[in-house]
């Protein structure tokens, strides 16, 4: 397959963990920051082939992980009404809010479909006048510009039976959180390729100004991870703390300005609770006033729906990189895809989710020893 | 920083489970939800050594014949799609079952249940197909039945057929024969079906040259079972694909199973599809695909001997039974790792990203 089997070569692959084994002469902890990303690594056992010493700590950038339960509460809650239909990625689906999950309004009853894109929502809204539909938009810097053009368009054709439960979450902020933690081990990160091919990187400067950590924007195909370490290893070993790109096919310093104008015009800054993480400044993306008229939020009146995660999955940790989702008493037993208690166990691209799916065996070689 | 202290004592996302008190659509998925619904419900009721055996089909003993029997229901949608209808779904579906147990399919009963308001255009093409169908399998429609049910209780036409076919002597087919050593065995491309329905969805549709396989492989069961007797297993990756049958044929054996990730075979426009959703082909469903369980020294005969067969001309060996790791199938990587291919939790669910 043209561009995916070029970045799936073994030669290449062994050729470069050669050459990482040669350049790490000290443990390094390393950050991915996506959750694409970590899917990947788990998927083809990529952290079993790194020198020793080399440790990949799984970031919070899986967006269904990360929106929050009151989020979720809302999502649910306007599902829930006969006159609505609710319009979401197929992974949110299975999120558990405070007492349900959107798959289970569904069994019940409720209109719950699911798109690949958010055009396909205004197109239902266009052709079915008689329902209220609301697209549930969430994720990163990566789905805001669709999500924003959406609506962009809602409201130059005057729709007046769309809106969108919006929350998105951005990147460089969480980032920040985590390296300002008191306990913070991430001495490099594996920046997100998707949410850069959207924003450039130039945010990042201000990050490796403040923290003086090397970030390296790095794919999601195992040779683009494998020379996105290679590159971080580099810096760290000669002391260096610098923004580099490794996903050039995609990523360029600027960005994508049309998808950030778009972004701009309809999303503002506000701060954002991150399930697994609590509340982060500036953190996150909502409608902008002038478009309040959009704002399922607002129409259906859940603006009120607080929900409180109570404490019991060590998912910080794991965020942060204090423990490994198998350090965890519940994980497969309690906690698992079907039951998850956390949310990096509830995506594929969690990285409970992720460690379950994959490792398995080496879980219960581990238990049989 | 103001972030410092909240994100130390605001770091929990624990929830509580949501119940499970009613059936959801992953219950459908022919993964872990479905065995649990299995097992906890419809076993618990009808407890009987033949029902448990849980293959595709029952065989029981009649006289001095062995007759396999299935049934098996089909809620396709869209109804129509690019390789086939519901029509040649609920006869080849039903066909397969029977020929993996080795017999050969003789009879099918067929029931309809119609949505009032089902154009009878519609109803006449899928008869066609089922008709068409049925002539090439070799089987006959010898009984049925119709229902109507309420615009608004069900998808335009749901299809059950039933079937019956004679198990020819010396076979004998099943989930638990798979022992270590063994060949696992694949007669084509996997993924072609799942993506041809995906391809149709509303809300998904995307350009795609890819049809459903759907097709009778009857003729290719005998084809294999001529080439040896050393047959241990046959099924048909249908719903949950290639991972579920072999997880399941991994359970019942009590074995491990080594799959070669290389060597599995996808049509290029179906590896495309499936990255571009972000879904693994081996959870994608196939109606007109072989796995067979051999002895390892029939392996080369009956590969051999499924290649020279029109419906098995890309047919490949992909993997190994194995003692390690019982009960878990496990995916060589190009890169030589080894990863655990899971049965899947409910739906696969497309991605956001």
């Amino acid at each position: 397959m043209k561009y995916l089997d070029e970045y799936r070569n073994e030669t290449i692959a062994r050729r470069i963990v050669d050459e990482l084994g040669r350049r790490t002469t000290r443990p390094w902890v390393l950050m991915e920051i996506c959750g694409g990303q970590t899917h990947t690594l788990m998927r083809y056992g990529i952290d079993e082939i790194l020198p020793r010493g080399i440790e990949l700590v799984h970031g919070p950038g899986c967006p269904v992980c990360v929106t929050s339960l009151e989020t979720i509460d809302k999502a649910i809650q306007i599902a829930s009404r006969s006159d609505v239909t609710l319009i979401s990625y197929g992974d949110m689906l299975r999120v558990p809010g405070s007492h349900s999950d959107l798959l289970h309004v569904k069994a019940q009853g409720g209109d719950v479909r699911i798109v690949y894109s958010p055009t396909e929502a205004l197109k239902f809204a266009r052709a079915n006048p008689d329902r209220k539909v609301v697209f549930f938009a969430v994720g990163f810097e990566t789905t805001a510009p669709a999500n924003a053009m959406v609506v962009w368009q809602a409201k130059r054709e005057g729709l007046t039976n769309f809106s969108t439960l919006a929350s998105h979450v951005l990147v460089p902020p969480a980032m920040r959180a985590l390296l300002a933690a008191p306990r913070n081990r991430v001495q490099g990160f594996i920046g997100p390729g998707h949410v850069c091919t959207v924003m450039g990187y130039r945010e990042y400067e201000r990050l490796i100004a403040e923290f003086r950590v090397p970030i390296v924007v790095g794919g999601f195909e195992p040779l683009d991870l494998l020379e996105a370490i290679l590159m971080l290893v580099t810096q760290l070993e000669e002391g260096r703390a610098v923004i580099e790109n490794q996903y050039v096919r995609s990523v360029t310093y600027n960005g994508n300005l049309l998808a950030q104008k778009v972004m701009a015009e309809v999303f503002e800054v506000c701060d954002r609770k991150w399930r697994g993480i609590g509340g982060i400044p500036d953190s996150g993306l909502r409608l902008r006033p002038e478009y309040s008229e959009f704002d399922a939020d607002r129409i259906f009146g859940t603006e009120g729906v607080t929900a409180d995660e109570p404490a019991e999955c060590i998912s910080a940790e794991v965020l942060q990189g204090l423990k490994k989702p198998t350090d965890c008493s519940a994980f497969g037993t309690r906690c698992t895809p079907e039951n998850p208690l956390g949310a990096p166990m509830v995506s594929s691209e969690g990285a409970c989710a992720a460690y379950h799916q994959y490792r398995r065996l080496a879980i219960a070689g581990r238990a049989n020893h | 920083m103001p972030q410092e202290t909240k994100l130390e004592v605001a770091l929990a996302c624990a929830v509580p489970m949501p119940s499970r008190d009613s059936v959801l659509l992953g219950h459908g998925s022919g993964g872990r939800m479905s065995g649990e619904l299995l097992r906890n419900i419809l076993l618990p009721a009808l407890r009987n050594p033949i029902l448990e055996r849980l293959d595709d089909q029952a065989v029981l003993g009649v006289g001095e014949s062995r007759i396999a029997f299935t049934t098996d229901s089909y809620v396709v949608k869209p109804l129509f799609f690019p390789g086939g209808d519901i029509g040649t779904l609920a006869v080849n579906g039903t066909v397969n079952d029977l020929a993996m147990g080795g017999a050969e399919p003789l009879y099918l009963s067929l029931a309809l249940i119609l949505e009032e308001g089902l154009p009878f255009d519609t109803l006449r093409r899928v008869m066609e197909s089922i008709r068409v169908a049925a002539a090439l399998a070799g089987v006959v429609v010898v009984t049925g039945d119709t229902k109507v049910v309420e615009r608004g209780s069900g998808d335009g036409l749901f299809v059950n057929t039933s079937g019956i076919g004679l198990v020819p002597c010396g076979v004998d087919l099943s989930a638990d024969k798979a022992r270590p050593g063994d060949r696992v065995l694949l007669s084509g491309t996997i993924g072609d079906h799942g993506i041809a329905i995906l391809s149709q969805r509303e809300g998904l549709e995307f350009a795609s040259t890819v049809s459903s396989d759907t097709v009778a492989l009857h003729t290719l069961v005998t084809a294999v079972l001529r080439a040896s007797s050393e047959i241990r297993c046959l099924r048909d990756p249908t719903r949950g694909g290639v991972s579920s049958s072999l997880n399941e044929i991994a359970a019942r054996s009590h074995v491990g199973i080594e799959l070669v990730g290389d060597a599995i075979p996808i049509r290029e426009d179906v590896r495309g599809a499936c990255e571009i959703l972000g879904l693994d082909p081996l959870y994608v469903a196939n109606e007109g695909k072989l796995l067979a369980i051999v002895a390892p020294q029939a392996a080369e005969a009956v590969l051999a001997a499924m290649r020279q067969h029109p419906l098995g001309r890309n047919a490949q060996m992909i993997g190994t039974v194995t003692n390690s790791h019982p009960k878990i199938v496990t995916l060589r990587t190009w890169l030589g790792t080894s990863r655990v291919v899971d049965l899947l939790s409910g739906e696969q669910l497309p991605r956001i990203c």
